[in-house]
């Protein structure tokens, strides 16, 4: 009966630290799923894009170019609008609330790796821009007659355009996040920015109809790069003459986009906060 | 480094602007200890333990915790500290299970989470959204989110502001178990009785320092305090006298009275009235 060996292991081994990936995984799946269960944000954020291209489909028909509607020009606004929406606007307006409530505080009293906090946002504006894109298409192909594009290429510029355009605005609405001091001016913060840079990037209306100085400004920010970028996917190339540059400038638009996304995480960066100010 | 000590801290100061929140606190706290930091609002107890905690930064002093400064702590200390702070966010979305089940995941020797769920008294509460708890039912998932990680050490900010009397018991019993079980435990709290009740020591904490630290029964010389004994003459009249012996003075009644003194008390100064005392409300 006696012996000299140790006693058998423990028969619940403690259970192993998951790895990087999976914690990455767990979280944006947590991070979906809060977002899915929050109705306001599913309406608000996925119902928006298709409430406004109904509206305007009613509101404006005919062609804008030859062999061009209004709804096949609007559609790339909307697109951009709703990745923008699903990334600077959700980020900026959920990010102060959570901070404000302390829920980021209670993330970093615990050993998550920091970074995976971030993952898990990202993982959900990518999730839900996918789905949100995919809604919009569905509807417009089936209500409004949508020509979809025809090559590989074309599809290629759509996801660099989009996965660039949603990678700044992330990282702007993360910064953006440090402005608001508390949980309801978050969306003070974010509507206006959003809803000034819809108007005046050429969303609602044909960008070049647009005052000068009104064109000048947009071209400062990303949402026109966007739109112009995804305007080479979905339009015939004869509108490329009709662009402010006398084409659709993607190596301008890939410029501009990389350089937000440099300027957003530089800002990340340095202001992101984990606590409200009178947290100290 | 002492191994024997979970907490040390050497004039600890921190300043917020002009406003000295902590002036200068000397503090040990053995393993395995339940330590309570009592004081007055605004008198550092939450800046203190936030500091302690890695959450904010000191001006000066020494601080070790676990073995580790905690404004730069090695790499597995936030998995051996476990904090409930005061009203920390909720996850409204959430159900109760799967909050806990998903902290659970950032530890690495976590504790099985329907098991801490039931443990905090919320089994029932399990599949319910966050935000449909009530004050002390989220209190109780705060604390639950504090020990699935089998901390070593627990903090605690005021735990039990808003629970009714029946669940600051059951909460007491929780915090006896973690105590028992080894957790060295630091808490602040307003109410005396908690402290007395589940405290080894108490510190108390008045406009940034620490102005005695004892066990509950020993703070402000409580125990070495003149006894007040109180009783009806005759006619009714109560009397009251003040006696370092009241044995004595107990003994003369009961042979005054033949027997039973009518209306008889001997008290000494209550956990409170030291405390009332210290703060500088007496």
């Amino acid at each position: 009966m006696t012996t000299t060996t140790k006693p058998a292991t423990p028969v619940a081994a403690p259970t192993r630290r998951l790895g990087a990936g999976a914690l990455a995984l767990r979280q944006g799946r947590l991070e979906i799923t809060q977002f899915l269960r929050s109705r306001e944000s599913v309406v608000f954020t996925l119902g928006f894009p298709i409430i406004m291209i109904v509206l305007f489909a009613a509101i404006f028909s005919g062609e804008i170019a030859p062999g061009v509607s209004y709804t096949q020009y609007f559609i790339t606004g909307m697109i951009a609008t709703g990745l923008m929406t699903v990334s600077f606007q959700n980020l900026g307006i959920w990010i102060p609330t959570e901070r404000d409530r302390g829920v980021l505080k209670r993330y970093r009293g615990t050993p998550m790796p920091k970074w995976v906090w971030f993952a898990g946002k990202v993982l959900m504006v990518v999730a839900i821009g996918v789905a949100e894109t995919a809604l919009l298409l569905a509807v417009s192909v089936a209500l409004f007659d949508l020509t979809l594009p025809a090559t590989v290429g074309r599809w290629l510029t759509f996801g660099w355009v989009s996965g660039l355009g949603v990678t700044a605005c992330t990282l702007c609405g993360i910064a953006i996040s440090s402005l608001a001091r508390t949980a309801r001016s978050g969306s003070a913060v974010v509507t206006p920015v959003a809803l000034v840079l819809q108007f005046v990037s050429g969303v609602f209306f044909v960008f070049t109809n647009l005052p000068g100085w009104m064109q000048q400004v947009a071209a400062l920010f990303p949402l026109k790069w966007m739109c112009q970028g995804l305007r080479a996917v979905f339009l015939p190339d004869s509108f490329a003459a009709r662009e402010p540059g006398g084409s659709f400038e993607l190596d301008r638009v890939a410029l501009v986009l990389a350089l937000w996304c440099v300027i957003g995480l530089a800002l990340c960066l340095t202001t992101f906060r984990w606590t409200t100010k009178r947290d100290g | 480094m002492d191994d024997q000590l979970a907490i040390s801290v050497r004039g600890l100061r921190k300043a917020y602007g002009d406003t000295v929140a902590v002036a200068g606190v000397d503090l040990d706290v053995h393993r395995g200890e339940v330590f309570a930091l009592l004081g007055p609002n605004g008198a550092g107890k939450t800046t203190t333990v936030e500091i302690l905690e890695g959450f904010r930064q000191r001006d000066a002093g020494e601080v070790r915790v676990l073995g580790s400064d905690p404004a730069n702590p090695e790499a597995n200390w936030r998995a051996r500290v476990g904090i409930v702070l005061q009203g920390t966010g909720e996850f409204d979305e959430l159900t109760v299970g799967e909050v806990v089940r998903h902290f659970a995941g950032f530890y690495p020797d976590a504790d099985d989470p329907d098991k801490v769920v039931e443990r905090v008294g919320l089994a029932g509460k399990a599949k319910a959204r966050t935000h449909t708890l009530s004050g002390g039912q989220k209190r109780r998932l705060d604390v639950a989110l504090g020990i699935i990680g089998r901390p070593e050490l627990l903090f605690l900010d005021e735990p039990t502001t808003g629970f009714d009397p029946e669940a600051r018991r059951e909460f007491w019993e929780l915090i006896r178990d973690l105590a028992a079980a080894g957790t060295t435990i630091v808490l602040t709290t307003h109410y005396l009785d908690e402290a007395e009740a589940l405290a080894d020591r108490v510190g108390v904490i008045v406009g940034g320092r620490l102005v005695e630290v004892a066990p509950p029964k020993e703070l402000g010389h409580r125990q070495e305090a003149l006894a007040t004994i109180s009783w009806r003459t005759p006619d009714g009249t109560p009397e009251t006298a003040q006696s370092a012996t009241p044995t004595a003075l107990v003994t003369e009644l009961a042979a005054r009275f033949g027997g039973e003194v009518p209306g008889l008390t001997v008290t000494r100064p209550t956990l409170e009235d030291v405390y009332l005392t210290m703060i500088g409300h007496r």
